[in-house]
């Protein structure tokens, strides 16, 4: 068996789909595609096929990604992307096919980082801080020692530092202007945090409590941690052939 | 629309159950350039995406109204609750998946209606699209509203909902209509004008070109067309040649799982069997097959296209295909290679099935299933169910035998013609199964576990076009001692620790009657019930009694006329101008030989001219055989 690890889209619509439905999609699409997977053995065989930190219905992104097993020893790597973007729906597109090494760690293990672009949506800008205030609010963060964001659900309360899970937090305009805040934060098994924590943490800092269904979130990558702490994205870990 | 194309606002969208039923964008879904339409066609199932997406019928349609150039298919399902309301507060019109627009700008809205209880979506479905409900209200700015399914072979109560009813299986005439439509259209034709052309077409019926008259014990005295050449009849469309007509070969592929998450593979319509309470039965007659090539050929082109990992035949009784056991060789050897399932409902258990199952399933996780319908065999008799007690005995000590522990029992009760020891005789049938496997299988042998076995229970509902249709209906009073007298039949056993019985709700069976024999003064009370909030009463978290109850009191009518009444003879039914094939002689007269007992051959052992012969289609003599 050999691993490939495949990056994708996911655009639009199709945003609104689940995590185990996007895996279902995927059995299917890889069986239209005619990808010859491998299958685990027993009464209904599955495919080997692991997902990297599940994407939250509603957000986009640019970098999904997904280890496949393979049968063939040396597969080719750009008919295997085409065959999957010939058999998949609009929104999700195969970005690369990559090779793993023997020793990758798989894809849901192996996640140490997320980037991510978030703006609001143009139906709830006018109740969420404007990019001035937004900037201001992402300056004041940088100066504090401590960012403690409290957690609550229905049955748990918590309170989270989430400086120490921040690695990186600025703002950004595109060509008309429209403010981009951009981060890159954990997304590790163990101490994972959402994009939708720091925004509530931010505008907290004013008071500001954002409505429902405010942001507009696009992850744009995964990472893995280097050797030497530095992060490196999921997509530089196999190779091309 | 929103900048992704959708109907639905985010907002909404991520504050509702599941937003996946409403974005459309599934595999193989159907998206054509507006330029080249010139009819745009919604298909509707009125429930919930995730039961109407697993509709066969749909999907045969869907593919092949798409595969008319000039047509535009799209689907349509009921919002659920959530969405509903939410529909209603913000004004929001009900739209279609694929082009995400407003139902009400399509030119037909066709709706198939599987079973009675979703009488109360069709109003919502509508009543959302802003369509009038009563299709005499309607102007040429509402689509044709269509209706089409196994219920419309008793149209009567929903009559008034609807512009045209489509009588009989759907390839045959459509395009027809279309054509019609597309003519009058550009002629300027008046919608009233249009409808009139359509009833001239076989198999359509305008209801609005019909009227029926009472007598004073509310019995139908008269039914018949209100304008000069329209048909006094209506008879039901059948495909003559499956094999040469449309067969989805790319079904659309949901995301969400569907209660059909595979290949649907129809290998035969009808049936040979004549079970005197099964309308199915008498609907689809006469019975004709696929041949294997091209079911064969067709599996493989859709499990290429939608990537499936499962594939189910479906048939009203597939043990009753001649070729089955051609077919399943060669499917389940193909299937391995692929790594696909085979899913085989409705297989009488014997030792073919068995061994089928065997190679297709994992005996420790399925149940071997059998559906005897009634506890005696003098009932059995009675309901022309020709299986006998040493059927069932044999098939299950060899499913016994073969290591299965688990076991189906599929009952009726409220049978006409019913006496209590056929009811006690279910929890005989269902012991003396228990006591087979403890006789068969040595203790140290039981290593799958104890037999387990579950008997389940329905209530009766006499149904338009079967024998029973001059059949009273049991109360509901009657029905819950008819269960409870069931139920300690069971508990009488030796082996009923083995034994769990369940069944179903006696109050939606008794509105279930009345609107499958109902006559046009129902539709009022559909319409109140919706009224006082109804929808999804197909759901019993949604099905509410009182408020059938109480509508019908208020249009001053009564449940016993419909439900408990045993029909005389010459009595008119509403489904009479509807013409299937089967006679109503034919019928009667399994009725009178249900009440002695005498069982009627099926078609392959002897045709008993029932009528379906006039189709000259399938099993019958004389028939066109391909
Ligand atoms: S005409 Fe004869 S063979 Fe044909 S469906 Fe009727 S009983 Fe069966």
């Amino acid at each position: 068996m050999t691993k490939i690890r495949i990056r994708f889209t996911k655009h639009g619509a199709v945003r609104y789909i689940g995590h185990l439905d996007v895996m279902r999609y995927f059995q299917k699409t890889i069986r239209r595609a005619g990808i010859n997977v491998s299958y685990s053995g027993g009464y209904s065989p599955h495919q080997i096929m692991t997902f990297a930190a599940p994407l939250g219905v509603g957000l986009e992104s640019d970098g999904e990604y997904m280890d496949l097993g393979i049968e063939d020893e040396k597969p080719d790597l750009a008919m295997i992307k085409d065959s999957l973007n010939a058999s998949s729906v609009p929104g999700i597109r195969i970005l690369s096919v990559k090779k793993l090494p023997e020793d990758a760690g798989n894809a849901m293990a192996s996640v140490y980082a997320s980037s991510y672009e978030i703006s609001f949506y143009d139906d709830k800008k006018d109740q969420c801080p404007d990019k001035d205030l937004m900037k201001e609010l992402i300056s004041r963060s940088q100066t504090l020692d401590t960012m403690i964001y409290h957690k609550e659900t229905k049955k748990t309360s918590r309170d989270i530092d989430l400086k120490q899970f921040i690695y990186e937090l600025y703002i950004k305009e595109d060509e008309n202007d429209k403010p981009y805040i951009c981060m890159t934060i954990n997304s590790s098994s163990s101490d994972s945090i959402k994009p939708g924590f720091v925004m509530e943490y931010l505008c907290g800092l004013e008071d500001i409590k954002l409505p429902d269904n405010s942001l507009q979130i696009t992850r744009l990558d995964m990472f893995t941690l280097g050797e030497n702490g530095e992060l490196i994205s999921m997509d530089d870990i196999g190779s091309d052939e | 629309m929103n900048s992704d194309g959708l109907f639905l606002s985010n907002d909404i969208l991520m504050s509702i159950e599941k937003p996946e039923r409403y974005i459309g964008h599934e595999v193989n879904s159907c998206i054509k350039a507006s330029e080249d339409i010139r009819v745009r066609f919604i298909m509707c199932f009125p429930d919930v995406y995730e039961i109407g997406m697993s509709h066969l019928g749909i999907q045969i349609l869907y593919d092949m109204f798409n595969s008319f150039p000039d047509v535009w298919c799209e689907r349509v399902y009921s919002p659920w609750v959530d969405l509903d309301k939410i529909m209603r507060e913000k004004n929001i019109p009900l739209f279609s998946l694929e082009s995400q627009r407003p139902v009400k700008e399509a030119d037909f809205l066709g709706i198939t209606i599987q079973y009675e209880m979703c009488y109360t979506n069709i109003l919502q479905i509508l009543d959302l699209s802003g369509i009038a409900l009563k299709a005499t209200d309607r102007t040429w700015d509402d689509p044709i509203v269509i209706g089409g399914g196994p219920c419309t072979y008793n149209p009567e109560p929903i009559a008034e909902f609807f512009d045209i009813f489509y009588i009989g299986e759907g390839e045959t005439r459509y395009r027809e209509l279309l054509d019609l439509y597309e003519k009058c259209r550009d002629e300027g034709t008046s919608r009233e004008e249009f409808l009139f052309l359509a009833s001239q077409i076989p198999g359509l019926y305008v209801p609005s070109l019909y009227q029926a008259e009472y007598n004073d014990d509310l019995t139908i005295k008269n039914f018949s067309p209100v304008r000069e050449g329209v048909p006094a009849k209506v008879k039901k469309e059948v495909v003559k040649d499956l094999d040469n007509t449309y067969y989805p070969q790319k079904p659309v592929v949901p995301f969400i799982r569907c209660v059909q998450d595979r290949v649907v593979l129809e290998i035969m319509r009808g049936c040979i069997r004549g079970c005197r309470f099964c309308q199915a039965g008498e609907l689809y007659r006469p019975v004709r097959e696929r041949s294997v090539d091209k079911l064969l050929e067709t599996v493989y082109k859709m499990l290429d296209s939608t990537g499936y990992e499962e594939v189910s035949l479906s048939s009203l009784s597939s043990s009753d295909y001649t070729h089955l056991p051609e077919l399943l060789d060669k499917l389940i050897v193909e299937c391995e290679k692929r790594k696909v399932n085979i899913t085989l409902p409705s297989l009488r258990i014997d030792a073919f099935s068995l061994e089928v199952m065997n190679k297709v399933e994992d005996i420790k996780k399925t149940s071997v299933t059998f559906a005897p319908e009634a506890g005696s065999q003098r009932l059995r008799n009675v309901i022309n169910k020709g299986l006998t007690e040493e059927d069932i005995l044999s098939g299950s000590a060899q499913a016994i035998k073969g290591g299965w522990t688990k076991f189906k029992f599929y009952f009726m009760l409220g049978h006409p013609f019913e006496n209590d020891d056929d009811i006690l005789g279910i929890g005989d049938l269902a012991n003396k199964v228990a006591k087979e496997f403890f006789e068969l299988v040595p203790k140290e042998e039981r290593k799958n576990g104890p037999i387990s076995i579950t008997v389940s229970t329905s209530f009766f509902v006499p149904k338009p076009f079967t024998a029973f249709q001059w059949a009273p209906q049991c109360t509901e009073e009657e029905f819950i001692r008819k269960a409870y007298l069931c139920r300690s039949g069971i508990a009488s056993q030796l082996n009923q620790k083995r034994i769990h019985y369940n069944w179903h709700d006696a109050d939606t069976s008794v509105i279930e009657a009345l609107l499958a024999r109902g006559d046009r003064r129902v539709s009022e009370v559909i319409r109140k019930v919706y009224e006082k909030g109804g929808i999804y009463d197909a759901w019993s978290d949604y099905y509410f009694h009182e408020r059938w109850m109480n509508s019908l009191e208020e249009c001053g009518l009564d449940i016993g006329f419909y439900a408990f009444r045993e029909r005389n003879e010459e009595e008119i039914f509403p489904w009479d101008f509807i013409d299937i094939g089967v006679s109503k002689k034919f019928l009667y007269n399994e009725y009178k030989k249900a009440k002695e007992g005498i069982l009627t051959e099926n078609c392959r052992v002897k045709c008993n001219g029932c009528g379906a012969g006039t189709f000259g289609a399938g099993i019958c003599p004389g028939a066109y055989k391909g």
